[in-house]
């Protein structure tokens, strides 16, 4: 692996590597990494992933399996959708997309279409693509689309390897084509997962950003890295470097015919490099670690876990997580964190708004105390009430929403 | 989410039961309404899998494709959802009121009056949930447009009769639910969410059954224990024991469930099609076996599409269920009183659209017009405000979150002081009003109040407030007859418990949009303009 440009890379890949147990490494995809930028306060999600641990194979062995998965239907239609975008030489592809980049419909210059290795490890393809990248990068003439690269982006310290569908390179500049499977219905799509596919394409144009940083630096005989930037959304002119609108590529309407939409992504990009960058860095969070923590399942023959889960339970716990609940869509942990919210009492089980409104209280408890205390009697004369502290404003707001409460429901009762 | 919900589900979170969040019932339900239940397949927009309907809770009907991708089977699914769904949407059509309403002559300005049909009662459809409307709004987009083999061009592949007939009102109806406070098509989820607080998040109330199970947990679970079992809990198949409402399946039930159950379908399917077109026998056998071999084939196909049939049954019939539980849950709590009033503008909804295909008009387009689409949002912005006092007025729930945010006040009468108006030619009376209450409202000096539920509309106008006291005095400035003195009645009285708020009671009428006529290009130009005919050369793969 090229990480050992850090010097402490060695121990700190070995640590993970600890962590992680004896399973093979997940890799971090551009999926999980928008999700990990949506909840960047998770350490227990930043430390799993960094790690490579199969969050999946954990949440079974604590008894809360996530219960996600994609349908076989879905999954063949997606595949017979990017199967007929490559059909005659990416035509379907090509088309909608140099129309969209205003460029001849014909030209002579023939597409190319490198080979990237698809069977190497994910360091050899990113390399790989690297060097492709760089070819492609250097002749402004040429039409040159990387089907499924592999870039490289540092997150948290620990490199994570993500697959974009394809990147077209023309001009000396490289686009990011995503490839999705929710149509664009009279003109528009679900902003929902609009939203979703422009986080994941940013965090690729940052992958795309960083490797041509590199090349740059490497070319200067510098010493690479990411360079800083006067505004978030300044751009560095180097060669190779990605566009800030990506190109979305879905079915049209009902039909299987793609369509091509342009994102542009700077906000996104921002948003993302912030969030990445705001990241408790893996160090300091295994250094927090008790030592030999580990999320070994410990496989036997079968690879069926022996690791009592009681002890990768306490493991678990051992990194503190953000839990809201949309985790629960996102997190393959997001039900055992849940659970734990709940045992804990937390209000963080109602969602973050509710915990902004409750302020300093924490707890359910607190919070019904609060309530119930400066409202023993809701039937008691008003005046002789005690008037609410105005130095605990969340606890008064509640004692007089909960007396509130009590007025209209008594009444309703009787 | 306000303070006191959130309240409401912390509450919830103690009891491990949902807590009441209103104590009437906000939206009109139907002595007959339809449950449908929609299932879409996998991967594809708009793409029909199943559907259980019906006004009767126990005879559910199913309808189903049984292979989503193949053209035909689809446009027959929907032909037999139509010829479910119309029947009972028509039915309300009949009986109609007459309206007086006077109507202006556009030359001579002459006043003339005129009745208008009204129907008197209109249809509900309740779905599972937000989902499910918007699969029911993408089955109406693909299929409002398709052409028909009576229409003079058909195309290549003519759609039954019915089915643009069910993508216009499907739309209609999706369209209404927009609206705030509608009750045409209702979500089960967002109408339980409306009505209970439960000791977990939004999001998760998304789920029908676990909302449901935070109303009647087993004995011995929590709402929360009830709630993820009905979430995650899996049978020995890995099946879960309570399937999602829809309208996407479990992935897991469309790996090991209804891939196999579809192959199986369509693999009878073309045995019986090869049989019937091929001319020669199977090999070793004669042409006298053909009988016995189709009358086999025939029986394939008939148990693999029982099997199908009994599949999707199984992830249908709990959700099903459910609906009617919620509905049932929902009959529990008295209705609100300005429910009749809004359940009018449903009817008024529907009696137009029922006019609109009458007259022959052509079905919606894909995108609104400007003008369109700002009569739309103005409508659903007085719709919301209606709404919103109207259920602050017919729910002292809904009003304590309207004082609790400092925009109303209730309280005890402790004084009411006789004071006139002498400005005018004759004194008016203006009495002095003082309120002991807990509230604080935003009560500056001048600002307009609102007598909430008296006989009449009372106006008033703060003169003070005395917040170590807890006394509000208001000025009463109508709603007290004409003469000198104030009607008997019209006046609280001391001892009295009222309610000011500082928001108007009647939404205020918005200017008026220009006449299509004088439609400036910049909002799309007057009617005709622009080219509006719908696309019926649209591919459906």
């Amino acid at each position: 692996m090229n990480v050992s440009h850090l010097g402490q890379a060695q121990p700190l890949a070995q640590r993970l590597a600890e962590l992680r147990g004896r399973a093979p490494q997940r890799s971090l995809d551009a999926r999980a990494l928008a999700a990990l930028a949506a909840n960047p306060g998770c350490r227990r999600r930043a430390l799993l992933d960094a790690a490579g641990v199969d969050k999946a194979a954990v949440a079974h062995r604590l008894g809360r399996p996530a219960p996600f998965g994609q349908s076989p239907f879905a999954i063949a239609r997606g595949n017979v959708f990017e199967y007929r975008l490559k059909e005659n030489g990416y035509a379907a592809l090509l088309e909608p997309l140099r129309r969209h980049l205003g460029l001849p419909e014909h030209t002579d210059t023939p597409l190319a279409v490198p080979d990237l290795l698809h069977r190497s490890s994910p360091a050899v393809r990113a390399g790989r693509t690297r060097v492709a990248l760089a070819e492609a990068a250097a002749d402004p003439a040429a039409w040159t689309l990387l089907d499924h690269p592999m870039l490289r982006l540092t997150v948290a310290g620990s490199p994570a390897y993500l697959e974009p569908d394809a990147v077209v390179v023309h001009g000396g500049r490289c686009t990011v084509v995503e490839i999705k499977s929710f149509p664009i219905l009279d003109g528009s799509a679900d902003p929902a997962k609009v939203g979703a596919a422009a986080r994941q394409a940013a965090v690729y144009v940052l992958a795309l950003q960083e490797t041509a940083a590199e090349e740059a630096g490497d070319k200067a005989g510098e010493e690479a890295g990411r360079p800083t930037l006067p505004s978030p959304y300044a751009v560095p002119d180097l060669p190779g470097s990605p566009e800030l609108t990506v190109l979305l590529v879905c079915p049209k309407d009902f039909t299987n015919r793609p369509t091509v939409a342009a994102v542009d992504i700077r906000r996104e990009l921002a948003t993302t490099r912030r969030q990445l960058a705001l990241m408790t860095r893996v160090d300091q969070l295994l250094g927090s670690l008790p030592a030999g923590t580990t999320f070994d399942l410990a496989p036997d023959e079968a690879g069926s876990p022996t690791r009592p889960s009681e002890e990768l339970a306490d493991a678990v716990e051992s990194v503190p997580a953000a839990y809201r609940p949309d985790c629960l869509s996102t997190c393959e942990l997001g039900f055992h964190c849940r659970a734990q919210a709940r045992c804990a009492d937390s209000v963080d089980q109602l969602g973050p708004g509710v915990r902004g409104e409750l302020g300093t209280i924490t707890t359910v408890t607190e919070a019904l105390k609060a309530a119930a205390d400066l409202n023993t009697d809701p039937t008691a004369d008003p005046t002789s009430e005690t008037r609410p502290t105005e130095t605990r404003p969340a606890e008064a707001r509640l004692a007089y929403a909960a007396a509130l409460r009590a007025e209209a429901l008594g009444r309703a009762a009787r | 989410m306000s303070l006191l919900s959130t309240l409401a589900r912390l509450e919830a979170i103690r009891s491990g039961r949902a807590e009441p969040l209103a104590t009437v019932r906000h939206r009109h339900l139907s002595d007959r309404p339809m449950v449908v239940v929609p299932l879409a397949a996998a991967g594809e927009a708009g793409a029909p899998l199943a559907v259980l309907l019906g006004t009767d809770r126990a005879a559910p009907r199913l309808h189903l494709v049984p292979q989503p991708l193949n053209r035909t089977q689809r446009f027959d699914f929907l032909a037999r959802f139509a010829a479910e769904l119309l029947p009972y949407l028509e039915s309300f059509g009949a009986e109609v009121e007459q309206i007086e309403a006077s109507e202006k002559d556009p030359e001579t300005g002459e006043k003339t009056q005129v009745f208008r049909e009204l129907c008197a009662d209109a249809p509900q459809l309740i779905v599972p949930n937000p989902g499910s409307i918007r699969h029911l709004a993408l089955l109406g987009r693909s299929t409002r447009f398709r052409r028909t083999a009576e229409d003079a061009d058909p195309g290549p592949y003519p759609a039954p009769t019915r089915v643009p007939l069910l993508g216009r009102w499907l739309t209609h109806l999706t369209e209404r639910s927009q609206v705030p406070g509608s009750s045409l098509l209702l979500p089960m989820t967002g109408l339980l969410a409306r009505h209970w607080a439960t000791g977990q998040s939004h999001l998760e109330d998304q789920h029908l059954a676990a909302q449901l199970a935070w109303h009647s947990p087993p004995p011995g679970l929590t709402g929360a224990e009830a709630a993820e079992l009905a979430e995650t809990e899996r049978d020995a198949h890995g099946q879960l024991t309570h399937p999602p409402a829809g309208p996407a399946t479990d992935p897991r039930f469309d790996e090991l469930v209804l891939a196999g159950a579809i192959t199986r379908h369509d693999a009878a399917l073309v045995a019986l099609q090869h049989l019937t077109t091929a001319g020669q026998p199977a090999a070793g056998l004669t042409t006298a076996d053909r009988p016995a071999e189709r009358q086999r084939a025939e029986l394939l196909v008939k148990l693999a599409s029982e099997q199908l049939h009994a599949a999707l049954e199984s992830v249908l019939l709990p959700t099903w269920r459910d609906v009617w539980h919620g509905l049932d849950l929902l009959r529990t709590l008295p209705p609100a009183a300005h429910l009749a009033e809004r359940w009018e503008s449903d009817r008024w909804s529907y009696t137009g659209h029922r006019d609109r295909l009458a007259a022959g008009e052509p079905p919606q387009p894909k995108q609104d017009d400007a003008v369109t689409a700002a009569r739309k949002l103005a409508q659903r912005e007085r719709e919301q405000v209606r709404v919103d006092v109207q259920e602050a007025l017919d729910d002292p729930l809904v009003m304590a979150e309207r004082r609790l945010a400092g925009e109303a006040f209730t309280g005890v009468v402790t004084e009411v002081t006789p004071a006139y108006d002498t400005s005018g030619r004759s004194p008016k009376p203006r009495p002095l009003v003082t309120v002991r209450t807990e509230d604080r409202p935003h009560a500056d000096p001048g600002r307009e109040a609102h007598r909430a539920n008296g006989l009449a509309a009372q106006k008033a106008v703060i003169v003070g407030a005395d917040p170590a006291e807890g006394t509000i005095t208001v000025q009463v400035t109508s709603g007290m007859g004409r003469k000198k003195e104030p009607e008997p009645g019209s006046l609280p009285e001391p001892g009295d418990r009222i309610t000011f708020t500082l928001f108007e009671l009647t939404p205020r009428q918005s200017a008026p949009l220009p006449d299509p006529d004088d439609t400036p290009w910049t909002h799309g130009g007057p009617p005709g303009s622009a080219d509006h005919s719908p696309t019926a050369a649209e591919e459906w793969e």
